[in-house]
């Protein structure tokens, strides 16, 4: 699959993503620059995390507004896949790609750890290769990562099954101290309605290679550039 | 002519004057006998700046040339922006740790942070791509005043810029001490990597070449930085908080990859950062370097705000600027990149022939001066040393007193300590993870990174003791040396080279020169008998306030190299029924060691003895053991001996231990020298003691993993405790602490 992984200014784990995809899964990848206009061509389009623009006035604000988020756009209302990982996903939810805000993190303090995330769905193009209800352990590394919504929107996310992530114990449990940043509903990682735009504050690229002791990121990957995830994920 | 002579804005300079800017009446005859005439205000700043001991290294030189500085993988040592080793499979490995210690006390988050943007920039100017980055801080007693503010804003500071650059900070260290009260350490070390045949110096050449000025614009922020990190403190210093640099990662991050590209077009001659004494020191010293001359038009320079003057212009520390010297003829390739990434690129002058230094500021020559007597052949010093007075009494052997309470609670009372406690409330705050190389961060032995598309790693650690090289200078420095060894020999790494910090006080109280003098012998001796190159450093003086030193804090920051990652073994107990062996013997040292420090408030008597040879038999077996794949748990002995290393052991995994050891209870508290904790299966225990046996290091089997406590059977007395009780008073001890 060809794939592109956008470099904004401040972008730092854009060769994170990068060496996952081409030399762990052996795909065709590019950098798409924060000023191209075009994703030339690529099926699926990576938004790293880092701090894009320095996260002046807010994570994520600016990078919304470069060109390159234009044909990201476009991408995504042609139903192609789009990944945001940690500031990517700020990105996205200011873009309006994806609903909700992420604040700061309840404690107010940068967060670098292991969580455990049960996956909620497994329908979707990036997660078609875990099980329902799968316990996987990810890193975080972030200090606005507090997911947040009003009640009424987040109802209509649970509802419309829009939470594909979510912190809980390492049982699987729910458990609000293993809920770091203190995000509503232990939400962790969101898709459009239509299932092709994801975001997730976790970074599965950072648990790719059992070399780094954890390999439960890279099934999202394999998920992703699986022949039969080139088309949009049907609703459940 | 002489120069400025029509500027009347310019002060007139005179002995006084040159004082003021930390010039000895010495060093201003030698600076009017080089010139030929009185200075200019702008050259008694420059000068002022270059022969600051922070730039010159005046008081030290002569005792660091007793480092060993070479070996088969040393490509580069001292004197460049950073050491270069060679690593192996065609890469090589660029490193450096430098304080940041006046600042930070000043104003902590800006203070450590800009310390982080600093080492990572002669890490990159080199060529090399950072990809590691660890801290050695020390703090005063946490009820001093403004400690918890310091400690807060230190650990955002350095959070804040390694996070944001995206380098991640994978080990380091954190100490309390009361000498620290009045003079905190911030001590920064990177290290990237480069291919072998990519290193880029600062060595500027090739008259006609045009000089680049690139990055950050020119404020007036850091002015004199250098001569501040020259002086000691006393109750005027809250007002050089202007003298403090501010930063800005994200620009560093941009600068990074502009470089890093810009490198790549092959129209770079030199490059070089601009860090203590900003532009001046960046273009003098690659001047020097070069054996060639150069022509500033400092007026060309970006400013943040207009009216500064050439002497401020010059000795501005704004953070996030470069200086690089350009193929005449290619400037445009590398504007394109530097623009590309949206930063600030401007020619400010060019190389010339001769060596002399020519400063223009709209049309007046500010400046004329030779530069290699202002830099290679700055003045140098032989400083007045002796012996501290107190030092015979303090070294008299101490009593040791038995444990106050139980041997559990004891334990349990160490662990709880800010000192012993963990670590974990800090590198939490730290991203230990980008750029997935991280196979053991923080909170272990040793850091172990993956040399991505090789089967081999890299491994690095940070130590020393303040307590024993105040009580005994040369074992300090030495033991500082053979425990990081230790540390990296934990995860099988072999040395390849150190960087070091040397944190002392006034260089010219003669008791503070020998310490100084004696920690680099102690180093020097054991870096020789381990074979371990100094590549790079930095001596930071003046750490004192109103007369007060620090105790001696030669930080040392060791690299090493893990043939092949397969068989890393990890710091705590990894399975129940493991074989637990202890390498090494105990003599009863109890002299500096935490066990008195920490519970009896005596800090007396001289610290463990350092046997190199022992040492190095112990190290070799280590790595030895390691590749060979015998190994689940290595961990090495050190601040509160045996118990506190079984403790550490337990918590990787919360797995129980139960240990017998023929020894009085409270020699489980002593910190002899070359020894560690391995523990292994079964089946290959006799085949590690065996090894041990060929290696002549004394081994003996000392117990079983398993079970929920921790039971150390001595000579007539058991210390048990739950696991899970003491890893929460060493979980919580900083944080407690910190009244968090």
């Amino acid at each position: 699959m060809r794939c592109g992984v956008v470099v904004f200014p401040g972008s730092n784990c854009d060769h994170d993503v990068y060496h996952v995809l081409k030399h762990v899964l052996d795909q065709e990848v590019l950098f798409l620059w924060h000023q191209d206009s075009s994703l030339k061509g690529c099926e699926l389009v990576v938004l790293p995390g880092g701090w894009s623009y320095g996260d002046y006035l807010r994570g994520g604000a600016l990078a919304a507004l470069s060109p390159v988020m234009a044909a990201v756009r476009r991408h995504a209302d042609a139903g192609g896949l789009v990944l945001g990982v940690c500031n990517g996903f700020q990105v996205l939810t200011e873009a309006h790609l994806l609903p909700g805000a992420l604040r700061r993190n309840a404690r107010l303090r940068f967060e670098c750890r292991d969580v455990f995330m049960r996956v909620e769905r497994t329908d979707l193009p990036f997660t078609r290769r875990y099980r329902p209800g799968q316990v996987v352990r990810m890193p975080i590394a972030h200090g606005e990562g507090n997911y947040e919504d009003s009640p009424a929107a987040l109802d209509q996310l649970e509802t419309a099954g829009q939470v594909v992530l979510r912190y809980c114990g390492p049982g699987g449990e729910p458990d609000p101290a293993w809920n770091f940043n203190g995000s509503a509903r232990a939400i962790g990682g969101v898709c459009n309605p239509r299932g092709n735009v994801l975001g997730l504050m976790p970074h599965p690229e950072r648990c790719a290679e059992e070399v780094l002791g954890n390999s439960d990121g890279l099934a999202l990957f394999e998920s992703m550039v699986a022949p039969v995830a080139r088309t949009a994920g049907a609703r459940r | 002519m002489s120069p400025a002579a029509g500027q009347a804005q310019e002060p007139r300079v005179d002995a006084e004057l040159a004082r003021a800017h930390g010039l000895s009446a010495e060093e201003y005859d030698r600076l009017r006998a080089l010139l030929g005439r009185e200075p200019s205000f702008t050259e008694l700043g420059i000068t002022s700046a270059l022969w600051s001991e922070h730039c010159s290294y005046k008081s030290s030189k002569v005792y660091l040339r007793e480092f060993p500085v070479s070996g088969p993988h040393v490509l580069q040592g001292p004197g460049e922006n950073a050491g270069v080793v060679d690593v192996g499979h065609g890469w090589v490995a660029v490193f450096k740790m430098e304080s940041h210690n006046h600042p930070s006390f000043i104003e902590p988050y800006q203070g450590a942070a800009t310390g982080v943007g600093g080492i990572l920039r002669d890490v990159f100017t080199m060529g090399a791509r950072p990809i590691a980055c660890m801290d050695s801080l020390r703090f005063g007693r946490l009820e001093a005043p403004r400690m918890r503010h310091l400690v807060d804003g230190v650990v955002r500071g350095i959070g804040d810029y390694g996070n944001c650059v995206g380098i991640p900070t994978v080990g380091g260290e954190t100490g309390f001490h009361p000498s620290y009260d009045g003079n905190i350490l911030v001590n920064a070390f990177a290290l990237g990597i480069a291919r072998r045949e990519r290193i880029f110096r600062a060595k500027m050449g090739g008259p006609g070449n045009p000089i680049l000025y690139v990055g950050s614009r020119t404020g007036r922020d850091g002015i004199h930085g250098a001569t501040m990190a020259s002086e000691a403190f006393d109750e005027e210093s809250e007002k050089k908080r202007p003298t403090v640099q501010v930063g800005d990662p994200f620009t560093e991050k941009v600068l990074l990859e502009a470089c890093l590209e810009a490198m790549r077009t092959g129209a770079i001659v030199a490059i070089q950062d601009m860090g203590a004494a900003g532009l001046t020191s960046s273009t003098f010293e690659m001047a020097g370097r070069g054996s060639t001359g150069m022509r500033l038009d400092v007026d060309r320079v970006p400013l943040r705000e207009p009216g500064l003057t050439p002497y401020e212009i010059l000795l501005s520390e704004s953070q996030e600027r470069m200086v690089v010297v350009a193929q005449k003829g290619r400037e445009e390739e590398l504007v394109r990149v530097f623009r590309r990434w949206g930063l600030e690129v401007v020619n400010i002058g060019e190389v010339v022939a001769g060596g002399r230094a020519r400063v223009v500021w709209r049309g007046e020559t500010v400046a004329d001066m030779p530069i290699r007597p202002l830099t290679e052949d700055a003045p140098v010093y032989q400083r007045p040393v002796a012996e501290p007075r107190d030092l015979q009494a303090r070294q008299a052997p101490p009593e040791v007193p038995p444990p106050p309470a139980s041997l559990a609670e004891t334990l349990r009372r160490l662990l709880a300590t800010p000192e012993l406690g963990s670590k974990e409330w800090i590198w939490r705050q730290y991203d230990h993870t980008v750029r997935t190389n991280t196979v053991q961060g923080p909170g272990g032995d040793a850091a172990v990174l993956l040399l991505k598309g090789t089967p081999a790693g890299l491994a690095m650690t940070s130590d020393v003791n303040p307590v024993y090289c105040a009580l005994d200078p040369r074992r300090g420095g030495a033991q500082a040396v053979v425990e990081a060894a230790r540390n990296l020999a934990c995860v099988g790494a072999e040395p390849v080279g150190l960087t070091d910090c040397l944190n002392f006080g006034s260089p010219e109280n003669p008791e503070i020169a020998w310490q100084f003098r004696e920690c680099v012998r102690g180093m020097a001796e054991a870096c020789r008998g381990l074979g371990v190159p100094v590549v790079s450093g930095n001596v930071s003086f003046y750490n004192e306030t109103d007369g007060r030193a620090i105790h001696p804090t030669p930080t040392v920051a060791m690299v090493g190299v893990i043939p092949n990652l397969g068989n890393v073994p990890e710091p705590g107990f990894a399975r129940a029924g493991d074989r637990v062996l202890l390498l090494g013997l105990d003599a009863r040292e109890f002299g500096g060691s935490a066990y008195l420090r920490l519970l009896f408030g005596v800090e007396q008597g001289r610290p463990p003895a350092v046997d190199l040879a022992a040492e190095a038999r112990l190290q070799e077996l280590l790595r030895h053991l390691a590749y060979e794949g015998l190994l689940r748990t290595a961990h090495d002995l050190a601040e509160g001996g045996l118990a506190v290393a079984l403790a550490e052991a337990c918590f990787g995994r919360g797995l129980g231990a139960r240990i017998t050891v023929p020894m009085a209870p409270t020699a489980l508290f002593s910190e002899s020298q070359a020894r560690a904790l391995v523990a292994t299966s079964p089946a290959v225990a006799d085949r590690v003691l065996e090894a041990a046996e060929d290696a002549g290091v004394p081994a003996r089997q000392v117990g079983e993993v398993g079970g929920e406590r921790l039971e150390i059977h001595a000579d007539g007395d058991a210390l048990i405790a739950g696991v899970a009780d003491l890893r929460a008073a060493w979980a919580t001890a900083l944080p407690r602490a910190l009244g968090l």
